[in-house]
């Protein structure tokens, strides 16, 4: 961490193997050891559901796009678990772990990948546009860095109501070169909005690592806006949240926005049409998959602790495998939705016509 | 009844919809302490105060953006484009968040956001800053647009606007912020896609909307002073919803239609409704519908060319004539 603001002073650990200062930390220390498998159990059923859902695109079963997770799970995870009832999250295209992270279900999750009417958004969204609003997930959004100005509009939102909340609104290393990225940070910082701008930097955009696309380093770009900062490793769930908890609280309780970058790793390419040949080597992937995969980082400090054991483990991970293979067949039983569907959830006006006050026609053809 | 400027009446709804509903917000740049660009907003901040009149940083794509996200948790911002002519920069945010967002999450969103501020040419400002893009927002479904051409039809559109629960998209004209009109004193909506009979006539429909329909009034004087032409002036007021039964109305009590818009041509509004009116009226015309629209190229600096680049009475009157020749 470069800027220390007193906010984050509690998650200066050691950053050593053990991790007896993120564990140790209080919102950590806090947790009880149901509270900590619920974590573990988060992680492997996003493992498990994104494995499933690239058997699916494999066998041709879901269109478009698919952006993997696998690899990131600890930054959603940990960001996500410190949510309180007005806490928001808003994120880009790379979603299902953050979709899962806030309490999604699979089954709606897989059948939208299908498109199927059962789907989250009906089938009208697909992998990059799941919502679940009553969860306080805004999305979604396939723009890079276009959902960056809506969650400081979110924030801006709850600053207006008096609700001490805050909105993680996260984004890929790829994002922090678009301008309305830069507008919502003055934005944020000119009007102290509750928002945590978190940057999941897993160093490509893309194709295009992070020396050969951002000048200068991305957390640091907040100095200039006069805006907390901090860098932190995002593949250990206690680091995370005791990193986070921080930005959260200054957020919350002094209505200040902060840039956070959490250092990650996707073991995928960037989306299934990525062949993963021409930007990295195979060998980089390894290395971080040997010694620093979230899950397997997680479930060592969960097993010395005593928290869980090979037993569990091994049902914790079977019944996420079940629970992902139920909803690739929950997926493909459903239907599809009707060519009538299409000029649904378009004008809200129309999905409400005894409310209607407007005369006139809506759509054309 | 009082008359006043179409820049006050549209002060007058922003004023009584902030008194009426405490989540309306006015956000843009200079709309506060400068009383804004075009002094629409004039004395809003010192009534009102900082929470309810919001000044932004030149940074369209910011606050567009964090206009939809907070309308998402139920604050109805009304933001004020300086110029419509900025959409371009803020693109991205009304087209992909704020006409979509509903639509890609199969309905459990809605965004009450009104945008608005001028679109218009004529003011000798260049191709830069006289962009009249409602063909372009109206394309995409799941937002509204509407251009109104009087004090009246401002103030009450502009009311239902703020009340409505989709995206309305609200394009004024600085050339008309001076012109008056009669607005009452008590409370009225107009509402989105009822058009408007501007004039009874009988030989000829004049379908247009905004500045186009003032000049096409004053247009139908002429042909009926000086022709003994008696014209029908349709103002559709709102483009996307879209009125098709009085304009059709129109079609058939005069079987001759001019479309009249402050657009180029190409993919222009007028191409939307000659295609509707010929598919949906088409044994009622009893010729091919004309069309008179801005000079198709960017918008020209010189002054006089411009006035002659876009639609104006002396053009519309010529088209009409031809087109009854």
């Amino acid at each position: 961490m470069t800027k220390k603001s007193s906010a984050t002073a509690e998650s200066q650990g050691d950053s050593g193997t053990g991790r007896p200062g993120f564990a140790g930390a209080s919102v950590n220390a806090a947790l009880t050891a149901e509270q900590r498998i619920h974590l573990f159990r988060l992680m492997v059923r996003i493992r498990r559901f994104e494995e499933r859902s690239l058997r699916a695109y494999q066998a041709k079963k879901i269109g478009g796009f698919l952006h993997l997770y696998i690899g990131q799970e600890a930054v959603a995870v940990g960001c996500c678990s410190l949510m309180g009832k007005d806490d928001h999250v808003i994120t880009a295209y790379r979603d299902h772990g953050h979709a899962i992270a806030v309490g999604m279900e699979m089954n709606p999750l897989m059948a939208e990948l299908y498109g199927k009417a059962t789907g989250c958004s009906k089938g009208k969204g697909g992998s990059m546009h799941f919502f679940d609003p009553a969860r306080n997930f805004w999305g979604g959004h396939g723009i890079v860095g276009g959902q960056v100005p809506l969650g400081a509009g979110l924030a801006y939102a709850l600053k207006y109501k008096g609700l001490k909340g805050a909105c993680m609104t996260f984004m890929g290393d790829g994002a922090v070169n678009q301008g309305a990225v830069h507008e919502a940070y003055n934005l944020a910082a000119l009007w102290d909005l509750p928002v945590v701008f978190v940057i999941e930097n897993n160093g490509y955009s893309m194709g295009t690592s992070q020396a050969r696309s951002s000048a200068g380093e991305l957390g640091r770009r907040a100095e200039a806006y006069g805006m907390a900062w901090g860098v932190c490793d995002g593949h250990d769930p206690y680091e995370v949240r005791a990193f986070m908890d921080g930005f959260l609280d200054l957020a919350r309780n002094k209505c200040k926005p902060s840039l956070v970058e959490l250092r990650t790793y996707r073991y995928r390419g960037h989306s299934v049409a990525d062949p993963d040949k021409t930007y990295r080597d195979k060998a980089e992937v390894e290395e971080y998959r040997s010694t620093k995969d979230p899950i397997q980082v997680f479930q060592n400090m969960l097993v010395a602790d005593k928290v869980l054991d090979e037993a569990l483990v091994g049902r914790i991970d079977a019944e996420a495998r079940a629970e992902a293979e139920a909803s690739a067949e929950f997926a493909e039983a459903s239907p599809f939705p009707d060519v009538s569907d299409i000029q649904k959830d378009v004008y809200w006006e129309a999905d409400n016509p005894s409310e209607r006050r407007s005369g006139g026609r809506l759509f054309f053809n | 009844m009082p008359v006043i400027q179409y820049r006050e009446a549209i002060r007058q709804a922003l004023a009584e919809e902030i008194e009426r509903d405490p989540n309306v917000v006015v956000m843009g740049e200079d709309v506060g302490q400068f009383n804004g660009a075009y002094k629409v907003t004039e004395g809003l901040l010192e009534r009102f105060g900082p929470k309810r009149i919001v000044d932004t940083p030149i940074s369209e794509a910011g606050f567009v953006g964090l206009g939809i996200g907070a309308s998402m948790l139920g604050i109805r911002p009304v933001i004020e484009l300086m110029f419509w002519s900025f959409y371009s920069v803020c693109f991205d945010q009304i087209l992909n968040n704020a006409a979509n967002i509903r639509y890609m999450s199969g309905g459990q969103i809605h965004c009450p956001i009104v945008i608005r501020g001028p679109a218009n040419g004529g003011t000798n400002v260049g191709a830069t800053h006289s962009h009249t893009p409602e063909n372009i927002l109206a394309s995409h479904p799941g937002v509204k647009v509407v251009v109104p051409s009087t004090p009246y039809d401002a103030k009450g559109l502009l009311k239902s606007a703020i009340r409505d629960n989709d995206p309305v998209m609200f394009l004024e004209n600085t050339i008309l912020y001076g012109d008056k009109g009669e607005v009452p004193v008590e409370e009225y909506l107009v509402p989105l896609g009822k058009a408007d009979i501007k004039r009874e006539g009988s030989d000829l429909s004049i379908i247009s909307y905004g500045r186009a329909a003032i000049q096409a009034l004053a247009a139908a004087h002429l042909l009926q002073q000086e022709h003994n032409i008696s014209a029908d002036v349709v103002d559709l007021r709102s483009i996307r919803p879209l009125d098709m039964d009085t304009l059709l109305a129109s079609v058939r009590k005069t079987h001759r239609v001019l479309v009249v818009e402050e657009q180029r041509p190409f993919c222009g509004v007028g191409a939307q409704l000659a295609f509707m009116i010929q598919s949906e009226a088409f044994d009622e015309l009893d010729g091919p519908i004309a069309r008179l629209s801005t000079v198709d190229g960017p918008s020209v600096y010189s002054p006089p060319v411009e006035t002659e680049q876009l639609p104006n009475p002396q053009r519309i009157l010529r088209a009409a004539l031809e087109l009854l020749d």
